[in-house]
C-alpha cells in the first residue's frame, strides 16, 4: 500500500513549511510552489500527516 | 462523567484533542469556544483573506475521523472556573464537570487606553475581525497602524496592495525589531518605503478624534494624521480571566512544566499554544510564551500525551520539552522565515546578501547560534534549522 500525497497549486503560497518539516517529501519548484513526491511507503504516512498539519493554507491532502 | 474538557476553539485545543486521542485516551472530550467556528488558520487573516475575502470554510482545519464523536461547544465562553470542584462555568450559565483540563485560550491583542471615539478603531485577531477590517481597506482610505509588530506591517503590505494609503505609528525604533534587530527591521522598513508606507517611530497615538467616528489621530509629536480606518497591533494579552481564583500563575500566560502541564493539586490540567508559558531545553532561559504557529501543535502533541496519562492513572513523561520555534511572514511579494530565538541575541551578523536583499541572519548569544532568519532564502535555512535542532543532542 501507499500513500498519496497532493498539493493545490491554486491555494499553496510557497511559504515552505511543508519543505522544513519533511524535506524529503516536498520541495519548492521554481514558481515557489510545493510539489510532493507523489507516492509514498505507507510508513510515511505520518511525516506526510505532519507536514499537511504545518501547512497554513490547508493545501496538502494525504490519502 | 466530564471526560476532557478543553477551552477554546483554535488550533491548540484542536491539536490536543487530537493527541488525547492518539495517545489512547477514549473518554468524552468537550470543546468549548467563543466564536460561532469550528477550529481555523489565523495567519490568512492578515495577508491572502484580509486581500482576498474571509471564506471560513476554505480556512477551516480538516478534523480527522478520531475526532468525529467530539462536542463541539461554540458561541460560548469559559467565565470562570473551581478546579477544586472540577467545574467550568461558561457564559450560558450552564457548569461543565471537567476530569482533566485544557487551558487553550490563546491570547487577544491589547487595547491601549487612548481617548476618541471608538467607531473605525480594529483589532485583527479572528475571521470576523477581518471580515470588519477588509470592508474599511477601499482604495484611498487612509489607514494608520498602531504598532509595527508583525501582524501591523503584514496588514500594512496588505492595505498597501488594496490601494489604501497607510500609516504606520508605533514607539520601537524600527519595525519588527524586538524578533528581527535593528538592521533587518530597518531592511524591512526599507521594503515597506519603497510600496509607499509611511512610517512615525518612537512615537505613540494620544488621542483619536472625530465626531463620533475617528477622522484623524494625533501623534505624540503633534503630528495630526488622517485616519478613516485605524488598526491596534501593540501587542497582547493572555485569555486567562476566567482562571482566576485558583492559585495558579497567571502573570504572563499560565505556566506549566515540560510536559505542559499546570502546577496544581487540585485537577489534572494542561495548557498549549500562545496562551501556555513554557519551557524549552532548546535555548534553555525562563519558560516563555512562544506566539508563533507551530507552537499549539508541538505543545499540543505534548499535552495531549500527558492529559491522557495522568487521566490513565499513568505517570506522564518527563522528557524535556524541545521544540523549534518557527515563525514565517509575508509582505509584499517578500517570505521571511525564522526557525529559534532571534529575540534572546546578544549579536547578531548579516551571513548572506544584505539586509535590503535577499539574505540569511544569525543570531547568536553566549551558547552559540540561538536563532536564523531568512528573507526569501528559504531553502538556505534547511542546515541552520538542523544547527538549531543539534543544541538539544548538546544540552541533554
Ligand atoms: C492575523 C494573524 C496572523 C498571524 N500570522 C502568523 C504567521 O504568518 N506566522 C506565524 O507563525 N504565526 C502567525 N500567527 C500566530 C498564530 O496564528 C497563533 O500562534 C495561533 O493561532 C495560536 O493558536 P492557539 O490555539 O494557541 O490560539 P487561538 O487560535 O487564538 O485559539 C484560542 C481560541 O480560544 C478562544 N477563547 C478565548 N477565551 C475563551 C474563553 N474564556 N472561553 C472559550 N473560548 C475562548 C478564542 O476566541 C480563540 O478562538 C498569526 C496570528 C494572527 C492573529
Ligand atoms: S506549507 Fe502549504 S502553503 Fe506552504 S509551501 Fe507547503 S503546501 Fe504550500
Amino acid at each position: 500500500m501507499t500513500v498519496r500525497i497532493t498539493v493545490d497549486r491554486s491555494t499553496c503560497q510557497g511559504y515552505g513549511q511543508c519543505v522544513y518539516e519533511a524535506g524529503d517529501l516536498f520541495h519548492l519548484d521554481d514558481d515557489s510552489i510545493s510539489v510532493a513526491a507523489a507516492d509514498v511507503a505507507e510508513d510515511r504516512r505520518a511525516d506526510a500527516e505532519r507536514a499537511a498539519d504545518v501547512c497554513p493554507m490547508q493545501a496538502i491532502t494525504v490519502e | 462523567m466530564g471526560g476532557a474538557v478543553i477551552i477554546g476553539a483554535g488550533l491548540g485545543g484542536l491539536r490536543t484533542a487530537e493527541s488525547l486521542r492518539g495517545s489512547g485516551y477514549d473518554g468524552p472530550i468537550t470543546i468549548v469556544g467563543d466564536e460561532p467556528h469550528l477550529p481555523y488558520s489565523r495567519p490568512p487573516l492578515s495577508k491572502e483573506a484580509l486581500a482576498g475575502g474571509v471564506d471560513i470554510a476554505a480556512l477551516e482545519f480538516r478534523r480527522r475521523p478520531a475526532l468525529d464523536d467530539v462536542t463541539w461547544l461554540l458561541g460560548l465562553s469559559a467565565v470562570s472556573s473551581d478546579l477544586a470542584a472540577r467545574t467550568v462555568t461558561l457564559s450560558d450559565g450552564a457548569v461543565l464537570a471537567f476530569d482533566g483540563l485544557v487551558v487553550a485560550s490563546g491570547i487577544r491583542p491589547r487595547r491601549l487606553p487612548i481617548p476618541g471615539p471608538a467607531l473605525g478603531r480594529h483589532l485583527l485577531r479572528t475571521a470576523d475581525d477581518a471580515e470588519q477590517v477588509r470592508a474599511g481597506l477601499v482604495a484611498g482610505a487612509h489607514v494608520v497602524i498602531m504598532g509595527a509588530g508583525f501582524i501591523g506591517c503584514e496588514t500594512a503590505a496588505t492595505a498597501r496592495t488594496l490601494g489604501a494609503e497607510v500609516t504606520i505609528v508605533a514607539l520601537d525604533d524600527e519595525p519588527m525589531i524586538r524578533p528581527l534587530g535593528a538592521d533587518l527591521g530597518a531592511g524591512m522598513r526599507h521594503r515597506h518605503e519603497v510600496h509607499g508606507v509611511h512610517f512615525h517611530l518612537g512615537r505613540t497615538i494620544d488621542s483619536f478624534n472625530g465626531d463620533g467616528r475617528v477622522e484623524s489621530v494625533s501623534l505624540s509629536d503633534g503630528t495630526e494624521l488622517p485616519a478613516t480606518l485605524v488598526i491596534e497591533a501593540v501587542g497582547s494579552v493572555a485569555n486567562t480571566e476566567w482562571l482566576d481564583g485558583n492559585g495558579l500563575d497567571l502573570s504572563d500566560g499560565l505556566l506549566v512544566d515540560s510536559g505542559m502541564r499546570v502546577s496544581t493539586d487540585l485537577a489534572p490540567v494542561v495548557a498549549v499554544g500562545d496562551v501556555a508559558r513554557h519551557p524549552n531545553a532548546l535555548f534553555g532561559g525562563p519558560p516563555r510564551r512562544i506566539e508563533h504557529w507551530n507552537m499549539p501543535t508541538e505543545t499540543g502533541r505534548r499535552a495531549g500525551q500527558t492529559l491522557a496519562a495522568l487521566l490513565g492513572g499513568q505517570p506522564p513523561s518527563d522528557e524535556p520539552f524541545t521544540a523549534m520555534p518557527s515563525f514565517w511572514s509575508d509582505q509584499y511579494d517578500h517570505k521571511l522565515q525564522s526557525f529559534g530565538m532571534p529575540g534572546n541575541a546578544s549579536r547578531i551578523a548579516v551571513a548572506q546578501g544584505d539586509v535590503d536583499g535577499p539574505c540569511v541572519v544569525e543570531y547568536h548569544d553566549d551558547s552559540g547560534l540561538v536563532g536564523v532568519v531568512g528573507i526569501d532564502r528559504t531553502p538556505d535555512l534547511v542546515p541552520y534549522r538542523k544547527a538549531l535542532l543539534a543544541r538539544g543532542s548538546d544540552s541533554g
